[in-house]
Order: structure tokens, then C-alpha cells, then sequence
């Protein structure tokens, strides 16, 4: 039971770990390319408490810092990679991941 | 005690959404539970004394991000037989996450728990506040930001190139 509170730095450690599985699950296993997508902001956001839980610890801001400077990153990773979807939805009229294998042969 | 309760319930919606973003069929209903997700890590933001990240994390990402996902979603429009033959199979997602969990998740976890002990410490108020992270990040941090400017104005003219039909 003592592992369970009181509350540490420890705890959001985990959390972000476990979050960063379901993340990197969801990419393994869906065809959808936006769950793809969406699970990948997952992860960033799994890595991002982290690093606020490093910067907490420590109480140095820089930790916070780059995490703003992720979300920046990740809001242009979204935008290039839905712009991507759109141009192979074009080609494709779907979205499922298998059929987007035009360098294998 | 009020922080114990608090973590549990943010941790436990958080988990909860998130394992709805990944096995959801409809990519809708998978955007509102990351939406779920990313309110929930803003309350963990706030009790970790980043006020400011929290914030943002609601503006940018619940505001910005998923809305841009949500547009493009509705745009293409899928059929619901294409979405159907992509819905997510149960063993294939449990047999990601055993194996995710056992190859990434439990070495982490692993190495973070002996260390419980790590003290919370003390912060003054003014810790995470706006003003702090903006003196913080333009007194130490001013050239990645200016180079930031440039990734975001690349992504832009990237994103249209990517997307017109004709140029």
C-alpha cells in the first residue's frame, strides 16, 4: 500500500512510461493511419509530463521550457502530416496503411 | 491527500482515454477521447506547478491541434465499410500492448520505482508561472526559439505544397 501514496514524483513517471506504451501500441497495431497519427501525439505528450515532472523535481524551468518548444514541433509534425494523409488519400481514396506500399517493389 | 485522490482520478482518465483512442473504430470518436486525454495531462501539468504548460496544453492541442484533425477527418470522409475493415482487432491491440509493456514499459517502470523516495521538494510560487517560463526561455533558450519560427514557417509552406492539387 505505501507504494500507492502518498504521491512522488515517482507516480507521474509511471504514468507517463505506461502512457507511452499505450502510445506506441496504438501505432503497432492500427491500420487507421489518423489513430496512427493520433497515438504518436500520444507519445509526445507521454514524454512531455516527464520532462515537467523532471523539471518539477529538480526545480528548474528548463524542463518546461522544452516542452513548449515540443508542442511547437508537434503542432507542425500534425499539420505536414495530415497534409501528407490528404495527398495520399488523393492517390488512394482510403486510408488504411496497407494500401500505401508504392516503394516496396 | 487531496493530491493522492486527484493523481488516482486524472490517471485513471487519462489510461481510460487513452486506450479508447486506440481501439475506437469511428477516428471521431477517437479525436474527442484524445481531447479527454489531453484535458486530463493538463491537470497533472497544473499539479506539477506548470500553470502556464497546462494552459497551453488545453489552447494548442485540444484548441489547435485535434480541431485541425477533426477538419481533415470530416474532409475525407470516410465510408463506413473502409472504416469497418480498419477497426481495431482485439487480440493484435492486446498483443501490442502485452508486448509493448514488456518490452518498454516494465524495464522503465523497473528503473523508476526503487527510487520512490525522490522528495518532492519545495518551489517558490513563482515556479512555472508565464513569467518565469518567458524569462527562463528568452534568457537561456532565445536561439532555438528563433529556429522554431523558421520549423513552423517550413511546415506551413511544406503542408500546402504537400496538399494543392496544382501548384
Amino acid at each position: 500500500m505505501d507504494i500507492l501514496f502518498p504521491i512522488t514524483p515517482t507516480h507521474y513517471l509511471a504514468l507517463s512510461a505506461i502512457l507511452f506504451g499505450i502510445g506506441t501500441a496504438g501505432v503497432l497495431s492500427r491500420k487507421n493511419i489518423f489513430v496512427s497519427l493520433m497515438s504518436l501525439e500520444l507519445m509526445l505528450n507521454a514524454v512531455n509530463l516527464s520532462f515537467i515532472t523532471f523539471a518539477r523535481i529538480h526545480g528548474d524551468l528548463t524542463g518546461q521550457v522544452i516542452v513548449l518548444f515540443v508542442v511547437a514541433v508537434a503542432a507542425a509534425e500534425a499539420c505536414v502530416g495530415l497534409a501528407i494523409v490528404i495527398a495520399l488519400f488523393r492517390l488512394k481514396e482510403n486510408v488504411n496503411v496497407d494500401l500505401f506500399n508504392e516503394l516496396k517493389d | 491527500m487531496i493530491e493522492t485522490v486527484l493523481f488516482y482520478i486524472l490517471a485513471a482518465a487519462l489510461i481510460g482515454f487513452g486506450l479508447m483512442v486506440i481501439t475506437r473504430t469511428n477516428p471521431i470518436a477517437s479525436a474527442m477521447a484524445m481531447v479527454g486525454a489531453f484535458a486530463g495531462l493538463a491537470g497533472l501539468y497544473a499539479m506539477l506547478n506548470a500553470r502556464f504548460l497546462s494552459i497551453i496544453q488545453i489552447l494548442v492541442y485540444a484548441g489547435g491541434i485535434m480541431v485541425l484533425v477533426i477538419f481533415v477527418i470530416m474532409l475525407l470522409n470516410l465510408e463506413p465499410e473502409d472504416l469497418q475493415r480498419m477497426r481495431a482487432k482485439g487480440f493484435v491491440v492486446l498483443l501490442a500492448l502485452i508486448g509493448v509493456g514488456a518490452a518498454i514499459v516494465s524495464p522503465m517502470l523497473f528503473c523508476v520505482i526503487p527510487n520512490k523516495d525522490w522528495a518532492n521538494g519545495s518551489v517558490s510560487p513563482e515556479f512555472g508561472s508565464m513569467a518565469s517560463v518567458g524569462a527562463k526561455m528568452f534568457a537561456d533558450h532565445l536561439f532555438p526559439f528563433e529556429i522554431l519560427s523558421l520549423v513552423l514557417l517550413t511546415a506551413v509552406v511544406g503542408a500546402l505544397v504537400l496538399a494543392k492539387r496544382k501548384l
